[in-house]
């Protein structure tokens, strides 16, 4: 039972959605739109999960005095005072609002900020012309990257007499042309696999979203 | 030295990428700005609506991306505003109801605009597909009130706006991969017309669907947004921190070639040793 009811359900809703789509009739839009509530409905205790994941993991880390455990009760902290001030006043109240910016945004902004630094770095060692392959991905890059600032068009109008605005130009290009065509190659392969593996979900070839293994 | 150049120490190149961002920074140089068609088509979208149209622009990205992606909304809800454009505001990303607030804020302060007349701001629902479907019925069952808690019954500028019917376009400024959802779920079933600002990472995933016209306009990482803001004549923060862009874009370049120079001689070196 444990198997068989899951399996049974997404056979119905998988099969009941897909037919929905191709049929205009009235119970048709209210057995989607009843689906849609459903799910709407579901949705938010995946947010409940999730924070009950969390609290369990530090609490868990907390007990076991694991490495770092001290840094558990920043979380514990962040947390409480956001939902304190968050659930009874609301996210528009200037009290979280302040939280917010002044706390979360420039440490979020921060870490982000550093990959600045450290994709320069990475880039100097380890971007080489190695092979073939490598030199044309570097050329690319190195082309859309100049053509991503306004300075590339800027030198390259200074000191060439002809070509205006080549940087920027063959830049687009590269997105347009070489970058459109694998990337709607990866696209349909995706979508393929998407479709292939939805079916055997629906007919229940595939169980490994039930756990368990097989 | 070839050595000394390929082993550079790594705290120098930090150094040279803060003084890039540090100097132009202070210096305010500034740079002429090249229009890119995506940005071009988008504006002449918004161009050529009559006023008293509705938008819907969607915040979707947190304060790691908001450096690119607030220029973008607060240059195009600026444009709207001008041009007389009613805007629904919403977000799908937990981190981004508060930032979308903000921004909506900031350009209606500068351009007059007024809350629930000529804009609302809905706020974040989770469930990021469910919501998109969910609002192709009724806007009114995902969001009952807007961010501050204003039943939309009572708001004047959502009378006659039920679904997507009403909504002219939608721009997902976004971070991932819900512009790719909003063109699957909402351009493919209810032939919403859609636009995205994306952050810089992610253009290339954008440019199918600009050919496949799934998408009418592109707004491409902080460039982007600083040709919206030259396009609508009004400069902001996207068009001063270009000149930040470029020369960190062109130390980088730069230490590329130096290091593929230096790597070529060393090469060479030891084929000839």
């Amino acid at each position: 039972m444990r198997r068989q009811v899951p399996l049974a359900l997404c056979f119905v809703f998988g099969v009941v959605m897909v037919l929905i789509e191709f049929s205009p009739h009235p119970y048709s839009k209210f057995l989607y739109n009843e689906v849609i509530n459903w799910s709407l409905i579901i949705t938010p205790f995946a947010l409940v999960l999730g924070v009950a994941t969390l609290v369990q993991t530090h609490w868990i880390r907390i007990r076991r005095r694991a490495e770092y455990w001290q840094y558990s009760f920043v979380v514990f902290i962040g947390m409480i005072v956001m939902v304190a001030i968050g659930i009874p006043f609301g996210p528009s109240h200037k009290a979280f609002a302040w939280l917010f910016k002044y706390i979360q945004t420039p440490m979020d902004a921060t870490m982000f900020s550093l990959l600045a630094f450290f994709i320069a770095s990475a880039s100097y060692r380890a971007f080489r012309a190695r092979t073939l392959e490598a030199t044309l991905l570097l050329v690319a890059a190195l082309i859309v990257m100049i053509g991503n600032a306004p300075i590339g068009d800027l030198i390259w109008n200074k000191i060439m007499p002809f070509g205006e605005n080549l940087p920027s130009t063959a830049r687009q290009w590269i997105l347009e042309n070489p970058n459109l065509s694998s990337r709607r190659g990866v696209i349909l392969g995706v979508s393929l696999g998407v479709i292939s593996q939805s079916i055997r979900i629906i007919l229940g070839i595939e169980r490994s979203y039930l756990g368990g293994g097989d | 030295m070839l050595k000394q150049i390929m082993q550079i120490d790594r705290r120098i190149i930090f150094i040279l990428v803060a003084l890039a961002v540090i100097i132009p920074t202070l210096l305010k140089v500034s740079f002429p700005i090249t229009i890119s068609e995506p940005t071009r088509k988008l504006y002449d979208y918004i161009e050529d609506l009559p006023s008293g149209s509705t938008v819907l622009i969607a915040f979707d990205y947190g304060p790691s991306s908001m450096a690119e992606l607030q220029p973008m909304g607060t240059a195009f809800l600026r444009h709207c505003f001008q041009k007389k454009i009613r805007v629904i505001g919403m977000t799908l990303v937990t981190e981004g109801a508060t930032l979308g607030y903000e921004t909506m804020q900031e350009a209606a302060k500068t351009t007059g605009a007024i809350d629930g007349v000529d804009y609302v701001y809905l706020g974040f629902r989770p469930g990021t597909i469910q919501v998109m479907l969910g609002m192709g019925t009724t806007i009114n069952n995902i969001f009952e009130s807007d961010y501050k808690e204003k039943p939309l019954a009572e708001i004047p500028m959502m009378e006659g706006i039920k679904n997507y019917d009403q909504i002219d376009l939608v721009l997902d400024l976004a971070s991932s991969s819900t512009t790719e959802a909003w063109i699957t779920y909402i351009n493919t079933r209810y032939n919403q017309k859609i636009a995205a600002g994306v952050t810089g990472v992610i253009i290339s995933q954008m440019y199918p669907y600009l050919q496949t016209e799934q998408l009418i306009g592109l707004m491409s990482g902080l460039l982007g947004a600083a040709e919206y803001e030259t396009l609508i004549e009004t400069p902001a923060k996207a068009t001063k921190r270009m000149s930040v862009q470029s020369f960190v874009h062109l130390l980088v370049f730069g230490l590329v070639i130096l290091g593929n120079v230096a790597f070529f001689i060393q090469k060479r070196e030891n084929e000839n040793v």
